[in-house]
C-alpha cells in the first residue's frame, strides 16, 4: 500500500513507515518564529534554558507589528533582536516582509522538510513540497528546549485540479471554491494534497496561495508534490542538500475532490465566515471604503502585477482607500523595478510596509460599519479593526477592480475579455 | 487535572474564531490574567463579564479556528473556565489548550442539548458529559496527553525535563 506525501515525509523523519493516526516524535528541519518570539524567549528564560537546541535551524521574523509605534513595542522588538544576535539566529527585522514568503523566497524551506512555525499559515511551505504546520508559542518554546515535537500522522485529502483557469479567475478563486464546497472545517486534522494538470502549470506563487489557504479548510498541512517548477524555484535559493519526496501512485486518501477550473468564476468570501462564498457577479451594490492587496495569502509579485494590470490607466474611486502590502521587501523592490508600484500609486493606491499589515488590522484598520474587500485570508468579526466592519475576501484582481469602481466588482467587468494575468 | 468538573455553560456556536476569542489588539498583553479579562470580547464588550459567571465553555464545530495564537486558550483558562466541550476543535486550539493545561472534550452529541447557563458536569474517569439528566460519552485522549494534563501542561513538563537534564549533567 502506497503513502501520501504527508505520510512519506513523516515516515522519513520518523525513520520507519508510519500510518494515519500514529503519533510520531520528530525533529523539525526548520522552525519559524514570528513576533511570538518574545513569548518564547521569556518562557525560555523562566525555564532557565535560554540557549536553543540548534540556532542554525531557527528563523525569526518580526512581521505582525512593526515598525514599532510606541516605546513598549520597540522594547519588545529590541528584546527579540538581542536574543537572535546573541545566539546567531537568522533574523528578519521589521518591514522585511511576512514570514511565510520570506521563508520560501530565501531558501529556508526545502522540499521534503518538516517546518514548524508559530503561525497558522505555516502550511504555506507545502508550495515547495514541505510539511509545514503551525503551533502556539509554548510549543515552540518546547521545541527550542528539546528539538522535538509530537505530530499525529494526518489522513490526506487529494484535491485534483484540472483544466485551464478562465480569464479573471485565479488560485484564490480555486481555494474559495473548495472552502465554499467543503466548509471551513472540511479538512480539520487532515493534510490537503494538490494534484492535476492545472497544478502542474501553476507557478510557486500560485501554489503558495493554494497551500496557504488550506488552513482555512482546517487543514494541518497543504502540499503540492515537488516537480520541475519546484526544482527551478529552489535552485539558487536553497543551499543545503535535500531529498524531494513524492506521494506513491497507489497512496490511500480519506477523500478525493475534483475541480475543473474551466467552470470556475471570480468568488468572494462574504462576512463573517470564510466559507460563506458567493460569485462576485451576484454581490450587487456593496460599496467599499477600503481595498487591500497584500498579506501572505496574496501579496506576491504576480499578485501586484495583476492588480496593476487591472487599474492601469484608471483611477481609484473617490472614498476608497486602496492599500498595497507587498509580501516581502524583495517583492516590493521588484514591483518597483517592473513599474507595478508606479501604476498602482498613479491610480490612487498607497503602499504599506511589507508585513502582515491590514490583514490583522495594522495600518488599515476599519471603523464601525465600514466595508472592505481584501486579498487576505480571514474575515472574522474584528480581524481588521471594528467587529462591526464587514470583510469580503477575494483575488487581487477582484480587489483591484472593486477599488476602481468603489463597489464589489467582477474583474471581468473592468478589464473586459483581456487577461490581466 | 480535576476528574469531575461541574458548572454552568457559556454557550457558543460553530466556527468560533480565535479573532473573536481574543481580538488581535490584545496580543501584546503578556500577563495571562489580564488576557483572561478580555476573553470573548470579540463577541461584544459584555461577554467577558458573562464568562466570569461560567465554569465551562460549550461550543459547536471547529472551536478555536483561525490563527495559531495560544492566547485564545490562555484567555479562556485565566477567565476561570475549567474545561471546553465542543463538537470538534481546530487542531491548533486542540494542541494549545492541552499544552496550557486547559482540559478539552470532543463530544459531538452533548452541545446541542446544552443551552446558555445550563448546569453541566464533565466526568473524565467515566468519559461522560452530563446535562439535562443525560450522559453523553466522549473518547479518551491519548495517554501521553493525559499525562501532560496531569502534570499541568507543557510548561511544568518542560520544567521537569530541564531539571532532569541538569541533574544528568551534574552527575557527569
Amino acid at each position: 500500500m502506497g503513502l501520501t506525501l504527508a505520510e512519506k515525509i513523516l515516515s522519513a523523519k520518523a525513520g520507519k513507515e508510519v500510518l494515519p493516526g500514529e503519533i510520531v516524535h520528530v525533529s523539525p528541519d526548520r522552525v519559524m518564529c514570528n513576533d511570538f518570539a518574545l513569548q518564547v524567549i521569556r518562557q525560555l528564560r523562566e525555564l532557565g534554558e535560554e540557549k536553543p537546541w540548534d540556532p542554525g535551524r531557527i528563523v525569526v521574523v518580526i512581521d505582525h507589528r512593526g515598525p514599532a509605534n510606541d516605546a513598549v513595542l520597540a522594547g519588545y522588538h529590541d528584546e527579540i533582536r538581542r536574543y537572535t544576535a546573541t545566539h546567531g539566529i537568522t533574523f528578519y527585522d521589521v518591514a522585511q516582509g511576512v514570514s511565510h514568503p520570506l521563508m520560501v523566497e530565501n531558501g529556508h524551506v526545502r522540499p521534503g522538510d518538516v517546518v514548524i512555525g508559530t503561525d497558522s499559515h505555516s502550511v504555506s511551505y507545502g508550495c515547495l513540497g514541505a510539511f509545514g504546520t503551525g503551533v502556539g508559542n509554548t510549543e515552540m518554546a518546547a521545541i527550542f528546549v528539546t528539538g522535538r515535537i509530537w505530530l499525529k500522522v494526518p489522513q490526506s485529502v487529494k484535491v485534483v485540479l484540472t483544466g485551464r483557469l478562465p480569464v479573471g479567475v485565479y488560485a484564490k478563486d480555486i481555494m474559495l471554491t473548495l472552502i465554499g464546497r467543503l466548509t471551513m472545517d472540511g479538512c480539520t486534522y487532515r493534510a490537503v494534497e494538490y494534484h492535476g494538470d492545472l497544478v502542474g502549470r501553476l507557478q510557486v506563487s500560485e501554489r503558495f496561495t493554494l497551500c496557504n489557504l488550506s488552513v482555512e479548510l482546517g487543514g494541518k498541512a497543504g502540499m503540492v508534490p515537488p516537480d520541475e517548477i519546484t526544482e527551478a524555484y529552489v535552485r539558487g535559493r536553497v543551499r543545503e542538500p535535500y531529498t524531494p519526496l513524492r506521494p506513491d501512485p497507489d497512496a490511500v486518501y480519506a477523500q478525493e475532490v475534483r475541480v475543473d477550473a474551466g467552470s470556475l468564476e471570480p468568488l468572494a468570501a462574504c462576512p463573517h465566515k470564510v466559507d460563506n462564498v458567493r460569485p462576485v457577479r451576484e454581490i450587487r451594490d456593496v460599496r467599499v471604503q477600503q481595498a487591500f492587496v497584500g498579506s501572505c495569502t496574496n501579496g506576491s509579485l504576480d499578485d501586484l502585477r495583476i492588480a496593476a494590470a487591472v487599474v492601469r490607466g484608471k483611477r481609484v474611486a473617490p472614498g476608497v482607500r486602496f492599500i498595497i502590502g507587498p509580501g516581502s521587501r524583495d517583492v516590493f523592490l521588484r514591483a518597483l523595478e517592473q513599474g507595478y508600484i508606479q501604476t498602482l500609486v498613479e491610480a490612487g493606491a498607497t503602499v504599506s510596509t511589507p508585513g502582515c499589515g491590514a490583514c490583522i488590522g495594522q495600518r488599515g484598520a476599519l471603523a464601525d460599519g465600514e466595508v472592505t474587500i481584501a486579498s487576505s485570508s480571514r474575515n472574522s468579526p474584528g480581524r481588521m479593526g471594528s467587529r462591526k466592519a464587514e470583510i469580503y475576501l477575494a483575488s487581487p484582481a477582484t480587489v483591484a477592480a472593486s477599488a476602481v469602481t468603489g463597489v464589489i466588482t467582477d474583474p471581468r467587468d473592468v478589464v473586459g475579455g483581456e487577461d490581466p494575468r | 487535572m480535576e476528574e469531575r468538573i461541574t458548572g454552568r455553560a457559556f454557550r457558543c456556536g460553530d466556527d468560533v474564531n480565535t479573532d473573536v476569542i481574543i481580538p488581535g489588539r490584545f496580543l501584546t498583553i503578556v500577563d495571562p490574567d489580564e488576557l483572561g479579562g478580555h476573553a470573548f470580547e470579540g463577541m461584544g464588550e459584555e461577554y467577558p463579564a458573562r464568562l466570569r459567571e461560567r465554569q465551562l465553555v460549550v461550543a459547536g464545530r471547529n472551536f478555536g479556528c483561525g490563527s495559531s495564537r495560544e492566547q485564545a486558550a490562555t484567555a479562556i483558562k485565566h477567565a476561570g473556565i475549567r474545561v471546553v466541550v465542543a463538537k470538534s476543535f481546530s487542531r491548533l486550539f486542540y494542541r494549545n489548550a492541552l499544552n496550557l493545561g486547559l482540559p478539552i472534550v470532543e463530544c459531538p452529541e452533548a452541545p446541542d442539548r446544552i443551552a446558555e447557563g445550563d448546569p453541566v458536569t464533565v466526568d473524565f474517569s467515566q468519559g461522560t458529559v452530563e446535562a439535562g439528566g443525560q450522559a453523553y460519552r466522549f473518547p479518551p485522549l491519548p495517554e501521553f496527553l493525559v499525562e501532560m494534563l496531569r502534570e499541568g501542561g507543557l510548561v511544568p513538563q518542560l520544567r521537569r525535563i530541564v531539571a532532569e537534564r541538569r541533574a544528568a549533567r551534574a552527575r557527569g
